[in-house]
């Protein structure tokens, strides 16, 4: 099955059933993008198909036959993404794990909605738990993030 | 954990000459010699080395606790670097490797736990950046035939006049050196970096998803194994039959191995489609009856007979026997699992005469040495990674090193290298819970409305019984089933008071949780106290005030808190206030909540919190650490339960072990206190106080005392 992923093009022998997670994970090598739960629970596996948030540990690979992937990796090919710069001003990090899923997150609410209020982050960032309890400094990385896009 | 508050062994500092060509500081084991020279049993050339310069200027720091998350892998750095004076754009952090001169000075075993890691890494870790610095400064004024005290150093640089040396240029030189007999540490009022808030090093690492976890490894010809576990505690495998396990896609095998039935697989997920195709019949085993329900009626029968004695002064029973006016109360907490978001997971790859271990772990060298039955290997030939963690909060700290142990089971059988990961499922369902409590608690008020005499006995599963910290068991008590309880500074001014323990056994695994007994015993306290306060119709902020008035610290914070919060002010309509005050590993913790009701359910507005850890190296994570808790704390408060019914852990995911959420997250405000007095903890601490000053609030605002968690109105 063809998919491309972080525009490159990639063809893998997998059942079609096979969630897109895994595909990455363990097909393909590409281990920036995180599992927490595989129930679409917890936002950590979030990548971005076609531009849109999905959670790929419940997307199967016959739903991104032929589409575009973009990871973690391909998002953070540039270190000025605006996200990553907000994450790092803030030092939003803990244990990390969720981080990922969050930034994946964080990138298409304001790729879609450049000047979101609070309420539209609180509800665009609600499906993804950090257990290290970040959630302070993702509202304020998010709100930074589109601050930083809109100058860029 | 609780722990031995000093730091016994005294450091014996070994460098040499790094394998690359770098100088490298370490320490050696007393006995062990005063300095190990190059190239004997480490690539480095220097058995447990601290800190490694390379000839590119670079400044490699090993840490001998694990990261994950509560930010050592940039204190120990800072305290590295402030007596370095290393260029801090230039410092690169990696996990020890599983050796006995990383072991915790207190606990004698490697291990991260009980909030202690800076401070007990932290004279090491400055130590061992001034003694590279002085080698690096000798090499150089050697060199331009000066006193080195002509010399200085600055960002990665020794200068004197207009000569100028880097670091790396020196490694080489340096690492043959003899290393100063001992070294002088700066006085903290010299300090420039130790305070000052400072970034996390591997934080944009982590956002990119380069960082490499544990379930990251990938190894050349890795397979994947997923496990089935009996269904309810001490189960096992009566018979199973492979073949629909072994006929779905990607599977490769499936073998018995001492915990159940284990899967292995191209992919994890076909590994764990594997487990779900398997049938197998299984065995009761002791756990097959639990009821959590039953099981916490028998603990509150047990709660109301004395048990042993964890505290006491005069004669509780007799003084609460003659007392005119007596307060009484049941509380009790659930089971609790940890729920890291990494779920557990373990890399083996077993050689012919070796094996290396990948695995986030709380207690490398307790895992080495289960790997090392398993495998009939001598703990020599086991090479434990630790990538980094993500989260731990006790669970990756097992004595029992039950992930490991499975894992090399697994590998044993299996040809290559093999990963075995838990789903989330398995993760809820694994036991290893903090365990459930329960609390009865009487005291007699006196003329002024102050407890005269104090009763409280606590239910619980001992976490160290059959465990070789089973050694810190005294007279049959578990400390850390009774810390914040036998030890509560209410008892000082009390005359006659008691405080018993049960320790049940049972079944169901347990495991020490982020902030262990206080987890618990801060919750209780900390709303009985206050049930005494609204009883004796006292302010419950005077009423702790007036209790606390020989305790500085538990008074500061205190203070602190309720200054921030602006207790006493009026509040928004249908909002209440609560507060709670606790000393846990070393720190104070006060923290006030403002509570509202919607729609019945218990939410947060904002919480204020004063912290008094002593010194700080680095106030910015250690407010991240107070936020975390109090997420953490508010988690067990609201949501966390674990229940069985006939032996069947009735919760598996985060859809029915809900953790909270960017929408349930209050406004918290945290205020670190100036402190000179002893180094505490930092990662645990912040978590106790969150659930009775939630509690509290909510009483405040309905007249209803929630004596259980997680709290739920009628
Ligand atoms: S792993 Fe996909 S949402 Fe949790
Ligand atoms: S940073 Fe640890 S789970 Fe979010």
């Amino acid at each position: 099955m063809k998919l491309t992923v972080n525009g490159r093009e990639q063809d893998v022998d997998v059942a079609p059933e096979m969630p897109l997670l895994w595909v990455l994970r363990d097909t393909l090598g590409l281990t920036g993008t995180k599992f927490g739960c595989g129930m679409s629970q917890c936002g950590v596996c979030t990548v971005h198909v076609d531009g849109k948030a999905v959670r790929s540990c419940t997307t199967m690979m016959s739903s991104v036959e032929g589409k575009s992937v973009t990871t973690i990796e391909g998002l953070a090919a540039d270190p000025g993404h605006p996200v990553l710069r907000a994450w790092h001003e803030l030092d939003v990090v803990q244990c990390g794990w969720c981080q990922p899923g969050q930034v994946m997150g964080a990138a298409a609410l304001v790729a879609k909605n450049a000047s979101p209020t609070d309420a539209e982050i609180v509800s665009g960032m609600n499906g993804h738990l950090c257990r290290c309890g970040t959630y302070g400094r993702i509202l304020a990385g998010v709100r930074r993030a589109a601050e930083i896009g809109r100058t860029k | 954990m609780t722990t031995p508050r000093t730091v016994s062994r005294r450091d014996f500092i070994s460098t040499g000459l790094a394998a690359a060509g770098g100088l490298v500081v370490g320490f050696a084991l007393p006995g062990g010699g005063r300095r190990l020279l190059a190239g004997e049993e480490s690539p480095d050339g220097v058995l447990n080395a601290f800190v490694r310069i390379a000839a590119d200027d670079s400044v490699t720091i090993l840490l001998k606790h694990a990261e994950m998350g509560q930010g050592i892998s940039t204190s120990l750095p800072m305290a590295v670097a402030e007596e370095l004076g290393c260029d801090w754009s230039r410092i690169r952090v990696e996990h020890a490797p599983a050796a006995p001169a990383y072991f915790h000075t207190a606990f004698g075993i490697q291990v991260t736990g009980g909030s202690t890691s800076t401070w007990e890494s932290f004279e090491q870790m400055r130590k061992a950046g001034a003694t590279a610095r002085v080698m690096l400064v000798e090499t150089a004024a050697e060199a331009w035939g000066i006193p080195a005290s002509d010399c200085r150093v600055e960002n990665g640089v020794v200068l004197a006049g207009d000569r100028r040396a880097t670091f790396g240029s020196l490694a080489a030189a340096a690492g043959r050196r003899t290393p100063p007999d001992s070294v002088a540490l700066k006085a903290p009022k010299d300090w420039t970096l130790i305070g000052k808030s400072t970034k996390r090093l591997e934080g944009a690492d982590k956002s990119a998803g380069r960082a490499v976890f544990g379930l990251d490894v990938r190894r050349p010809g890795q397979v994947f194994a997923a496990v089935a576990r009996p269904p309810h505690f001490g189960g096992t495998v009566a018979s199973f039959d492979p073949a629909r396990a072994k006929a779905t896609p990607g599977v490769v095998d499936v073998v018995a191995v001492p915990s159940g039935v284990a899967v292995i697989a191209k992919s994890t997920w076909a590994a764990w489609r594997g487990v779900s195709a398997l049938e197998v019949t299984w065995k009761d085993g002791p756990g097959a009856g639990v009821s959590t329900r039953t099981l916490l009626e028998e603990y509150r029968a047990l709660a109301r007979t004395p048990g042993l004695k964890a505290a006491a002064k005069g004669d509780a029973e007799a003084a609460l026997g003659k007392a005119a006016k007596i307060i009484e109360a049941e509380y009790d907490v659930p089971y609790l699992a940890h729920a890291p978001m990494e779920p557990l997971n373990v890399t083996v790859e077993l050689g012919p005469t070796a094996c290396d271990i990948w695995t986030g772990t709380q207690m490398p060298t307790t895992d080495v040495a289960a790997a090392a039955r398993v495998l009939g290997l001598d703990p020599s030939k086991i090479r434990l990674h630790t990538p980094w963690l993500g989260g731990g909060f006790g669970r990756r700290a097992n004595p029992r090193a039950d992930f490991v142990a499975e894992a090399c089971e697994i590998a044993k059988r299996v040809r290559g290298p093999v990963q075995v990961a838990w789903s989330r499922e398995d993760d809820i369902r694994g036991g290893y819970y903090r365990p459930m409590w329960a609390s009865r608690l009487r005291a007699a008020l006196g003329a002024g409305g102050l407890p005269t005499a104090w009763s409280h006995t606590i239910v619980g599963q001992s976490i160290i019984a059959g465990t070789p910290f089973a050694m810190m068991i005294q007279d049959g008590v578990d400390g850390t089933s009774v810390e914040g309880a036998a030890n509560s500074p209410y008892l000082a001014g009390i005359p006659d008071f008691r405080v018993g323990l049960h320790s049940p056994v049972g079944p169901v695994p347990v495991l020490w949780w982020r902030s262990v007994g206080h987890s618990h015993t801060a919750f209780v306290v900390e709303s009985f106290l206050d049930e005494l306060a609204h009883a004796a119709g006292i302010d419950p902020l005077e009423y702790r005030r007036s209790l606390l008035r020989n305790h500085a610290r538990h008074l500061g914070v205190l203070n602190l808190a309720a200054e921030t919060f602006g207790w006493g002010r009026p509040l928004p309509e249908g909002r209440a206030a609560g507060l709670a005050v606790h000393e846990s590993f070393g720190s104070f913790v006060a923290q006030a909540a403002e509570v509202s009701l919607e729609g019945g359910r218990i939410r947060v507005h904002r919480v204020a919190c004063a912290v008094d850890c002593g010194p700080v190296v680095n106030p910015a994570g250690v407010e991240a650490q107070m936020q975390s808790g109090i997420v953490f704390g508010l988690t067990a408060a609201l949501r966390g339960e674990i229940t069985l019914h006939r032996g069947q852990v009735q919760q598996s995911n985060f859809h029915d072990y809900p953790i909270l959420r960017l929408s349930d997250m209050p406004e918290v405000t945290v205020r670190i206190v100036n402190s000179t007095e002893p180094m505490g903890g930092v990662g645990e601490p912040g978590v106790p106080p969150i659930a009775p000053a939630v509690a509290n609030a909510v009483f405040s605002l309905t007249g209803k005392r929630l004596r259980s968690l997680p709290l739920r109105l009628p």
